[in-house]
């Protein structure tokens, strides 16, 4: 059992603070966990944002998507997870590349802030993108800051930083000249094959966080396979990161929208409250 | 009232009752009833408790046969259960799953002619296992003193479970870890509750933890521990790796990443490790199949056509390379499977899957396929026939061709000796070329069955003893006596 030790709701996207040292011990930035809420729950991959090696405690943030991630938004603090494996994926290439920019959307802008800090480390200057909706959609920026020379902002609304996206933010950066040597966005599908496509007329090396559906997370099922360059590769294992710019992004989007029937049944099942839940659970 | 050979020679073998084909293949509750008490003794008086004991050569961990069928005929069936379980530590699974038909049975004096006609011996095996836990027989053993010594085993698939309960009965401490949130590895996200009820896989790991092994699931090493930090962060004095092959192999041919498309793997762990089948009860989606292809003709393939049936395919069809007498699959599931109305298109290989606009398989074209000379292992090798292709309609395919090596505990271990394919290498008792990390089942052999994996455990689990124990020897041996 790993217990949740802090919950946190912004918008949509829920921060759980959980117990489990022997990860936070071993983890590096870039990586993922598997975690199931309960013994009835599916296996979903989530980036590990922050740890702490002290405390043992791991970071995560969880977009409110389906019913998954909805299950694990309903637990509290004090609430056990059944499940969290990890690490796992292979971790980012950390190494002194000169500019990097970093670019995050959704759990993206969470996710990115552990890589940023390692490039940081690593005597990068480190310009850090993120976006939202709007300007009350943004989290974890406190510690962003910290990390990155410069931190830029894209809203949907232009309530805040650029009115766009962070590929417009990135497009115009590259348009003015700016020097960007290495590039790496986490989030959804749309928004990484958005940005790949930014900076591939400037062939800036550009890596990219993949969220294929997964199932083992070790390489035993295949699930989780993308085309990269014509070639088949498992994300959890050679990757989540490839080159933006060799991911069969159609391929993509078809496979990870193969449970979409599927996930609203059962996301309908839940809404209609905990009782019909719960008589759902009694009939099965 | 002892009987003569004669009478013995007279009794036919005994079948198990089962579920009916048309009322099973809707449900996922085991097929075989298995025996009575009356037919298991009937059954075991069949036993000619031959002097030559041939049938003990067939069994890969020497089952002492003859003894135990002798005690379930005096009705000794609890006595019969642990008298296997001095060389099988998990007979309930092993009565069901090993294949008999070419091991124990095989040579059987019974089944000289007609394999069928052997002693039943795994039936046997599985009821007196099944009488000993129904009726809360299993005997906790006495275990010695700790010897302090820490053993870290990586798996718990059959070949670890069998070293972590070898070595606990020995007096080590033993911890495995495991990648999944349950134990059992192919047992519980392979091999579908209808040939193996999870239960029972479940009992037989509570067992081992009620004599103290500890189980730290959720803990691929590799990623959160290499095999080094085992020894140099953990304090282990020595590693077995049991891992498993869980590689899957896709067909290199167009259409392998099409929506609707598993492997086998994918297939079997959604339905059995996380029971999609009882979706949405349990969260884990599956897309039901209307007509299923499947490719391979091993046990693999059995299991996931007889799944796809069971989830609500109208028609499932398998698609082998070779004939049927080829097929690696147990007799008795193959046999099920036809029952069961399963198409087979043998001699068959697909060269394209189909698929439609939205990126979902529609079908598969297929090559046909002749046997030709024999190959290095005897089978004669399919060989394509020109220009003779057919097509079929499919919205599922699940690919069954066989695994590989999985590369995250060998490629995190550079120093350790793994041949060409990938698969570790290892001295006939399980040694690596690394001091005190040892190997066996599936990461060693390629896929092979469950009964071979507890065997390549048994050996290890003694060799881990025989290095450990000559390490004591050495460092308890006085300083000047090491002069000399
Ligand atoms: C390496 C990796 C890291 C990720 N990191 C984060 C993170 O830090 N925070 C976060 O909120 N999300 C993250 N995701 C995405 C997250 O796993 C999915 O959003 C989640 O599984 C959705 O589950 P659901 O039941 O709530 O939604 P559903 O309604 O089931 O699905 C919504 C979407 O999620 C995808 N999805 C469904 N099941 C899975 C699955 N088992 N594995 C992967 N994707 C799935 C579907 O393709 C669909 O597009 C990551 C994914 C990967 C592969
Ligand atoms: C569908 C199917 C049906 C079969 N039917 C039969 C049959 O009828 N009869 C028969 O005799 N054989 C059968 N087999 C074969 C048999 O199951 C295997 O040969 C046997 O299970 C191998 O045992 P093992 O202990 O080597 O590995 P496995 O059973 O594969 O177990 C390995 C375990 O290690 C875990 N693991 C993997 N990597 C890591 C890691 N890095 N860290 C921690 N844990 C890890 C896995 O999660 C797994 O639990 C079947 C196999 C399959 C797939
Ligand atoms: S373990 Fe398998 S091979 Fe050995 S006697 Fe039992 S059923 Fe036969
Ligand atoms: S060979 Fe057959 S008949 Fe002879 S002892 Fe063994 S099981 Fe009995
Ligand atoms: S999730 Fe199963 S192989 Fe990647």
């Amino acid at each position: 059992m790993y217990e949740l030790i802090e919950k946190a709701e912004i918008f949509n996207v829920h921060k759980m603070v959980i117990k489990a040292p022997e990860i936070a011990n071993s983890i590096k930035p870039g990586q993922f966990v598997i975690i199931m809420g309960n013994e009835y729950s599916e296996r979903i991959p989530i980036t590990v944002s922050d740890w702490n090696t002290d405390t043992g405690a791991i970071t995560l943030y969880v977009l409110e998507l389906g019913i998954s991630t909805l299950e694990l938004a309903r637990m509290k603090a004090g609430d056990s997870l059944y499940a969290v494996t990890g690490p796992l994926g292979i971790p980012s290439e950390i190494k002194n590349y000169g500019t990097v920019a970093l670019g995050g959307g959704c759990y993206g802008i969470g996710g990115i802030y552990p890589i940023a800090k390692a490039c940081k480390e690593a005597g990068n200057k480190v310009i850090s993108i993120i976006e939202a909706r709007y300007s009350s959609m943004f989290y974890h920026e406190k510690e962003l800051h910290a990390v990155s020379d410069q931190v830029l902002y894209a809203t949907s609304d232009g309530s805040k930083g650029k009115k766009g996206k962070v590929e417009d933010v990135i497009g115009e950066m590259l348009e003015e000249g700016v020097k960007i040597d290495h590039a790496f966005f986490m989030g959804c599908t749309q928004m990484l094959e958005r940005c790949s496509e930014a900076t591939r007329p400037y062939a800036i090396p550009t890596k990219v966080a993949l969220n294929s559906i997964m199932l083992d997370g070790t390489g035993m099922c295949g699930a989780c396979r993308v085309s990269i360059g014509g070639e088949t590769k498992f994300a959890c294992v050679d990757g989540p990161e490839f080159d933006g710019h060799k991911v069969d992004w159609k391929e993509l989007n078809r496979r990870k929208s193969a449970y979409t029937e599927h996930e609203a049944v059962v996301y309908q099942s839940y809404s209609h409250g905990c009782l019909a839940e719960k008589k759902l659970r009694q009939e099965l | 009232m002892e009987l003569t050979a004669k009478e013995r020679m007279a009794i036919e073998r005994h079948g198990m009752a089962e579920q009916p084909p048309d009322l099973r293949n809707r449900n996922f509750e085991e097929v075989p009833y298995g025996y009575t008490p009356e037919e298991a003794v009937a059954e075991a008086q069949r036993c000619l408790n031959c002097k030559k004991r041939q049938c003990i050569s067939g069994c890969p961990v020497e089952v002492p046969i003859p003894e135990f069928i002798a005690l379930v005929a005096e009705e000794k069936f609890a006595e019969a259960a642990r008298l296997i379980k001095t060389k099988n530590v998990l007979p309930a699974i092993c009565g069901r799953v090993c294949p008999q038909e070419t091991q124990c049975e095989e040579v059987c004096v019974r089944g000289k002619k007609d394999v069928t006609k052997a002693v039943a011996i795994g039936n046997l095996e599985r009821f007196v296992a099944d009488y000993e836990r129904e009726n809360n027989l299993m005997e906790v053993p006495e275990l010695p003193d700790k010897n302090g010594f820490k053993i870290a085993v990586i798996g718990s698939g059959p070949s670890g479970l069998t070293v972590a309960g070898d070595l606990i009965q020995l007096g080590y401490e033993a911890t495995i870890y495991e990648a999944f949130h349950l134990g059992g590895g192919v047992l519980v996200y392979g091999i579908p509750e209808f040939r193996l009820p999870k239960k029972i896989v479940e009992k037989e790991i509570g067992a081992l933890e009620d004599l103290g092994v500890k189980i730290y699931y959720n803990s691929v090493i590799g990623r959160l521990y290499k095999v080094d930090d085992l020894f140099n962060i953990m304090g282990f004095n020595a590693v077995y790796i049991g891992v498993g092959a869980g590689l899957p192999i896709f067909l290199n041919v167009p259409g392998m990443n099409l929506n609707g498309v598993f492997s086998a793997n994918e297939y079997l762990t959604r339905s059995n490790l996380m029971k999609s089948y009882l979706f949405p009860k349990y969260r884990t989606p599956m897309v039901i199949g209307k007509k299923v292809a499947v490719l391979g003709g091993g046990n693999v393939a059995m299991d996931s056509a007889r799944t796809a049936l069971r989830l609500g395919a109208e028609k499932v069809t398998i698609v082998y390379r070779r004939a049927r007498e080829q097929m690696p699959a147990r007799a008795a599931e193959v046999h099920h499977a036809e029952e069961e109305k399963i198409e087979f298109r043998l001699l068959s290989s697909p060269v394209e899957i189909y698929g439609n606009e939205q990126g979902w398989a529609t079908g598969m074209k297929c090559q046909r396929y002749e046997l030709g000379e024999p190959d290095e292992s005897g089978r004669q090798r399919p060989v394509p026939i020109e220009n003779s292709f057919f097509e079929f309609d499919c919205d599922q395919v699940i690919v069954a061709i066989g695994g590989q090596a999985n590369p995250l505990i060998t490629a995190t271990t550079p120093d350790m000796k793994v041949n060409k394919w990938g698969y570790i290498e290892v001295d006939d008792w399980g040694r690596t070329n690394k001091e005190f990390v040892y190997a066996g089942g599936d990461i060693v052999t390629g896929a092979a069955t469950v009964i071979s994996a507890m065997g390549a455990g048994r050996r290890a689990a003694k060799a881990i003893h025989e290095d450990l124990m000559k390490e004591t020897d050495e460092t308890l041996r006085p300083p000047d006596e090491e002069v000399e």
